[in-house]
């Protein structure tokens, strides 16, 4: 028999061993198909950045029609839910206790000072413990300000006194739809999850029960072992995978802008960097719970928070950027966004791309090299 | 009893303490992760990066440039000349914004119409791009100010002025550390407890350990004190750092800390050893941990309100200990509330500790493979 048409046997063997330990224990199927699924439902639905019908106190020390006119913009706006209150007191326990997110407050002299040189001021309230919903907030009721501003002199005939208006255009996303961005980025941090929880532990299993030094003196090249292991769960995760894609489009509505078949092609790529880094936990530990904690240190929250899917990149200090570069996710994240929303826009695909085929080289040839050399 | 219990909880300690590797794992990476995440998690922009299309380019535009560049939060990339430059630079993300003055700028102005001015902005994350455009206006607004003053022009019969409770410079650093302290003892309560049952399955010493006259109760004792009393040090490191290093204001007091952690680290200990009970492999324990690890974090107000979440989701957190927790945390950070008014966030992480433990004992023994 010629040497290659051993190898091709023999990986043959290999693969339907692991198929068929993969089926023995439903667990590894349930990883590649439940877990996206399933997560990907709860987070999908689950979190959003798009504040409405924000609650809001709104004291009126001494009702009038100007009052009325003003307080009136809250009622019909889909960013607030407004809620009268008689007085600060009551307010103030409101905004304490987290039932309204800001307090908005008429004082007794505003209808007066509407009309003077001055202007009336309206004193506002945040709570700022959430520093981001306070900002929003506060853009929100800027926003209010200014049509009853424009709304008030169109009444009276005036022309509205803006020195300077900004209008702006939204690229990509322009409803500004947080899901739009949110999704694609959990696809990211799920599929992170099932790469490394597929192979975490294969590598480490063998070892600790003895199997890895059975193969080890049978014919079977390293690299083969290897392929072997490799092959069954790169099939399970780009099952995964689709599922995922499919429900970021139709179930999710995010739109794909860019070709299905580059998102496949990268998407491939970066599962090799994801069942890459398993395998190399599970080499380098050896023992199934030392892989097993380093699978939850250095997957899940890299992946969540030094990605770019949640907060920017661009905005961490110096030597926090560069930790990111360690992390798959964080190209993937750029490569998913910009094909989801974007398109195929080849100055952020290529690199990327090119970074995650570095880390899967590095990846898998190092579980390669002791899969190897390591015998003691 | 007690002496029992004290035997097995050594023997739990060496357990997790001898390999090397694993204390190692135990103490090093949850210390770099809150100085990594720290200054990662936040949701305030700093330089951010910006292309300048000036068409008008005669002193009042460059006025406004100026306030632009001058503000701090802005970084001018590149200047340019024409329209079909704009899109390659958005596209690479080479800028999220590009502003736009267009040639009637000057002249609209000075002439007393309302000047407008474009920009164009990268939504691909629209967080960021809604925090970005309401810098500009910021800025915009207080141009305006300086403008209608200079010229007498009347002021606006109006205006807002607002004040911001418990963080006044509304830094969302100071919301996401105490965050991160939540999220940090979690995973070390996991890394402790959510494989250990499994392990021992696995290798057959937990039978062994079920047929000495050791009740499940006292096993469970010995299985959690570990989680509790490591998970109390690491949280007192990392709460430490948080308050001096990050600078978070710690207002309350130092013994509802730890009335809130004692409760929480019983619910989540509770939780990793109910997993790892139900596991019969490490790699159904490593799932499991993952399975509740990773929606205990997405879903418990951490980066995104719990209140935008839809009803069937929501019911779903009131099951996340962890939810309770952040609470607790931020508003004694920040709030500095005393523990009569924390009580609905306790009470519920005493519920989880003390359920979530009965089931791991209970599971002890019925669940034999």
């Amino acid at each position: 028999m010629s040497a290659r048409g051993g190898r091709a046997m023999r990986l043959r063997g290999l693969v339907r061993k692991e198929f068929l330990q993969i089926l023995r224990d439903p667990s590894s199927i349930a990883i590649a198909f439940v877990l996206p699924v399933a997560l990907l439902l709860l987070f999908g639905y689950g979190l959003s950045l798009d504040v409405d019908h924000v609650p809001v106190a709104v004291v009126v020390d001494r009702p009038s029609a100007d009052t009325a006119d003003f307080t009136a913009t809250f009622d019909g706006s889909r960013y607030f839910s407004p809620r009268r209150m008689s007085d600060m007191g009551e307010a103030t326990e409101a905004l304490l206790e987290g039932s309204v997110d800001a307090i908005v407050h008429l004082r007794a002299d505003f209808a007066a000072r509407e009309r003077s040189r001055t202007g009336a001021a309206v004193q506002v309230i945040v709570n700022g413990v959430d520093a981001n919903n306070a900002r929003l907030v506060q853009g929100y009721l800027d926003g209010a300000l200014s049509t009853w501003l424009l709304q008030r002199a169109a009444a009276q005939g005036l022309d509205p006194p803006i020195p300077v208006r900004i209008e702006h255009r939204v690229w990509y996303n322009p409803d500004l739809r947080s899901r739009n961005f949110l999704v694609p980025g959990l696809v990211v941090v799920i599929m992170t999850l099932t790469g490394a929880l597929l192979t975490a532990m294969v590598m480490a299993r063998e070892w600790e029960r003895g199997t890895m030094e059975a193969l080890l003196v049978t014919p079977v090249a390293a690299g083969e072992i290897l392929v072997g292991k490799l092959v069954p769960y790169f099939i399970l995760g780009i099952g995964g995978m689709l599922l995922s894609v499919a429900m970021a489009r139709w179930l999710f509505g995010v739109p794909l802008v860019g070709s299905f078949w580059l998102l496949f092609a990268t998407s491939s790529v970066f599962l090799l960097v994801a069942l890459g880094m398993g395998l190399l936990i599970s080499s380098v530990a050896r023992s199934q719970y030392v892989a097993g904690q380093v699978a939850l240190i250095t997957t899940f929250l890299p992946a969540f928070l030094l990605s770019g899917m949640i907060f920017e990149i661009g905005n961490m200090p110096a030597v926090v950027r560069a930790i990111t570069h360690l992390f798959a996710a964080r190209y993937f994240v750029s490569i998913v966004t910009t094909l989801f929303l974007a398109g195929d826009i080849w100055s952020v695909v290529v690199p990327n791309t090119l970074a995650l085929v570095l880390m899967a080289v590095i990846f898998l040839g190092l579980t390669w090299r002791r899969a190897r050399k390591r015998l003691e | 009893m007690l002496g029992r219990i004290l035997t097995l909880m050594k023997k739990e300690f060496l357990a997790v303490l001898k390999d090397a590797r694993s204390r190692v794992l135990l103490v090093v990476p949850p210390m770099i992760q809150l100085l990594v995440f720290g200054y990662a998690a936040t949701y305030d922009l700093k330089q951010v990066p910006y292309a300048i299309y000036n068409e008008d380019r005669g002193a009042l535009s460059r006025e406004l440039e100026a306030e632009i560049r001058g503000s701090g939060y802005f970084r001018e990339k590149a200047r340019i000349a024409s329209s079909d430059q704009i899109a390659p630079l958005v596209d690479a993300r080479d800028v999220l914004l590009v502003i736009h003055i267009g040639p009637q700028f000057g002249r609209d102005l000075a002439s007393g119409k309302t000047a407008s001015l474009q920009l164009i902005v990268d939504g691909r994350n629209s967080n960021t791009a809604l925090i970005a455009v309401g810098y500009v206006r910021q800025i915009v607004s207080r141009f305006n100010d300086d403008w209608s003053q200079a010229h007498g022009l009347p002021p606006a019969p109006a205006r807002i002025e607002t004040r911001a409770w418990f963080n006044p410079n509304l830094e969302s650093r100071w919301f996401f550390l105490p965050g991160l302290i939540g999220i940090l003892t979690l995973l070390i309560t996991m890394l402790l407890t959510g494989l250990t049952v499994a392990r021992e399955r696995e290798q057959g010493t937990f039978d062994q350990l079920l047929v000495t006259p050791m009740r499940p109760f006292e096993v469970l004792a010995g299985k959690a004190l570990p989680g509790f009393v490591i998970g109390f040090a690491e949280a007192t490191v990392i709460a430490s750092i948080a308050v001096l290093w990050f600078r978070i204001p710690m207002l309350g007091s130092i013994g509802t800390f730890y009335l809130g952690l004692a409760l929480f680290l019983m619910s989540s200990v509770g939780m990793g050893l109910m997993i790892s009970a139900l596991a019969a492999t490490q790699q159904q324990g490593l799932l499991g941990a993952f399975l509740f690890m990773v929606p205990a974090v997405i879903l418990s107000g951490f980066a995104t309100p719990i209140a935008n979440m839809p009803e069937a989701v929501r019911l779903l957190t009131y099951i996340d200990p962890l939810r309770y927790f952040l609470v607790v945390l931020r508003k004694l950070f920040l709030e500095g509330v005393p523990a009569s008014i924390l009580v609905h966030e306790l009470w519920p992480m005493a519920l989880i500790g003390a359920v979530s433990l009965s089931l791991a004992a209970w599971l002890f023994r019925a669940r034999m493979y």
